[in-house]
């Protein structure tokens, strides 16, 4: 790696060589404002970024290539776990969204109200985590703590319904793993009733606060055009503006009789699309994520959370492309099956994936310490990059 | 546009270049296209009024055994919230598709994954180098028929 950034050509994927002023900086891979195992090479001039080329893969674990050997569809399940490890349950959902839809089953109401509230229980926690490693990485300590405090509950819900804390195996290609015990929607409640109040408690610590704003309004902005041509989704896109989530654009599972609110970025502290509108749209979306979960708790009918699970999972010959909201962004499995009980290919398209690819467009130009402001923004979790 | 019509479209406007149409594909209607014109069905599908496929959802690299190597892309429009994919074949010993990277700017990666795992070569990629695997890695490790080395650096590889 050493000889490759003295060479003439420069930083491979800098398309250039480097000129006198310029210099190559190394972040990472072992950095704390990386998130993780992630390499970025920076082209410096003085304090400000030429360029970023990032370079992934530490983490590669073949996710594709240990689905295609596995002996059945059901023992993909923990894996996708470990991709975006921050929120399991999302990354589950999609793929029994995925595998129902080739197998044709259709599970019973009550599953899919506890994978909703389950799903939007993990928005939660990702973006608390990503919120509160997002105030640390600019400078702010406290709120990172008072996230952890509150995943904690979430946590202790999930612990209580399938044993785990945070890589469940709980939803199954046509059910559940375990039913939810019977003070669920009690516990589920309490916690809505508890967490209102902490958001804003979070934004009087760090949402409005007046460094927090100088350090991230006006930064690291996307306009839209770019996020759409570089297919970013989530609260990145959202923050540039565009109205859209899958959930209700592309609905599924029993989002579409549930009432929520998109929220997108305005440019209220400074320009669409900035650091900040990223970072707020999380805020409101887990406003959000508490209304849905308060409304699915209500309407939680009864039934077996098993009823519906196949004896045998082998689809027909043929494929599918089907695409979730997780916290990160649309979590898309392209699933090809060849009529025998293992996939034949499997491929994610990962949020984080696509949501880093766009990291060099909107860092250059930028001050270096901004660089680390625009990553966190972006809030990628390297497991789920290199998969 | 019905699947139906976005598939008769691409069929007149590019004729003999449309390989196979199936617009009973669930859930969304499948286009074969040939392989060297795959660029300008992207140019078309991204700039046409009537299509506007504006966000690659997803771009997979294939090996369909058989020595046949593919690319399968997800197109999704925002403004008429319509989707197609489209599918190109190559022979595995020449395995050259042109790259979109021009038209979406997200396929960048995309297809450095693709080549880097299936070892599909896009043409005219402005940094088509390994995404994941080291740069002095052997192989696919996608293809089917993938053989992992013996030593990495001196490292034993199968463990």
């Amino acid at each position: 790696m050493q000889e490759t950034m003295t060479s003439p050509a420069g930083v491979p994927g800098f398309g250039r060589a480097l000129k006198t002023e310029e210099m190559v900086l190394n972040m990472g891979p072992q950095h704390p404002s990386t998130h993780g195992v992630l390499r970025l090479e920076v082209v410096v001039d003085g304090e400000i970024v030429v360029d970023v080329v990032p370079h992934i893969g530490y983490l590669h674990r073949c996710f594709e290539k240990h689905c295609e050997h596995m002996t059945n569809y059901q023992q993909v399940i923990p894996y996708a776990d470990r991709m975006d490890y921050v929120a399991a349950m999302s990354n589950e959902l999609g793929y029994v969204v995925a595998a129902e839809r080739m197998l044709k089953i259709k599970v019973p109401e009550r599953v899919e109200y506890i994978r909703v509230i389950m799903a939007e229980f993990s928005r939660i926690v990702s973006h608390l985590i990503a919120i509160g490693t997002y105030g640390m990485d600019i400078g702010a300590f406290t709120p990172f703590l008072y996230c952890m405090r509150d995943r904690e509950r979430v946590l202790d819900i999930f612990e209580q319904t399938c044993g785990a804390r945070l890589l469940y195996n709980y939803m199954w290609i046509g059910g559940l793993s375990h039913d939810v015990s019977p003070d669920f929607a009690d516990k589920v409640k309490s916690f809505c009733k508890y967490f209102r109040p902490t958001i804003k408690e979070l934004n009087d610590l760090l949402s409005y606060n007046k460094i927090f704003i100088r350090r991230t309004a006006n930064v690291g902005v996307l306009p839209r055009e770019v996020a759409l041509n570089y297919a970013v989704s989530g609260p990145v896109l959202r923050g540039s503006g565009v109205k859209w989530d899958l959930r209700k654009n592309d609905s599924y599972s029993v989002y579409d009789k549930l009432d929520f609110e998109i929220p997108i970025g305005a440019g209220k502290k400074g320009t669409v699309g900035d650091c900040w509108d990223r970072y707020m749209v999380r805020i409101h979306e887990m406003e959000q994520s508490v209304n849905i979960i308060e409304q699915a708790v209500d309407k939680l009918p009864t039934g077996d959370v098993q009823a519906a699970l196949p004896k045998r999972i082998r689809p027909d010959a043929g494929e599918t492309y089907a695409r979730t909201e997780t916290p990160k962004g649309e979590l898309g499995y392209y699933i090809v099956s060849d009529g025998s009980a293992t996939p034949f290919r499997i491929k994610v398209k990962s949020p984080c994936f696509v949501n880093l690819s766009a990291l060099p467009a909107i860092s250059r130009g930028a001050m270096i310490a901004d660089l680390v402001a625009i990553l966190g923004s972006i809030d990628i979790v390297l497991g789920e990059v290199d998969r | 546009m019905t699947p139906q019509e976005l598939c008769d479209t691409l069929k007149t406007t590019f004729g003999d270049s449309i390989l196979e149409i199936k617009t009973d594909a669930m859930p969304d209607p499948i286009v074969k296209v040939a392989a060297e014109r795959m660029k300008d069905v992207a140019l078309f599908l991204r700039d046409d009024e009537r299509t506007l496929f504006d966000v690659l959802m997803c771009l997979s690299g294939m090996d369909y055994t058989g020595g046949k190597l593919g690319v399968v892309y997800h197109l999704h429009s925002m403004k008429w919230n319509h989707k197609i994919v489209i599918k190109v074949e190559v022979p595995a010993e020449n395995p050259h598709v042109p790259s979109v990277e021009s038209v979406w700017k997200t396929a960048n990666w995309h297809e450095r994954e693709a080549y880097d795992m299936i070892g599909v070569i896009f043409n005219g990629h402005p940094d088509l180098r390994r995404m994941l695997l080291p740069e002095d890695w052997v192989g696919h490790p996608l293809r089917k028929d993938y053989q992992v080395q013996e030593f990495y650096n001196g490292m034993k590889v199968p463990y």
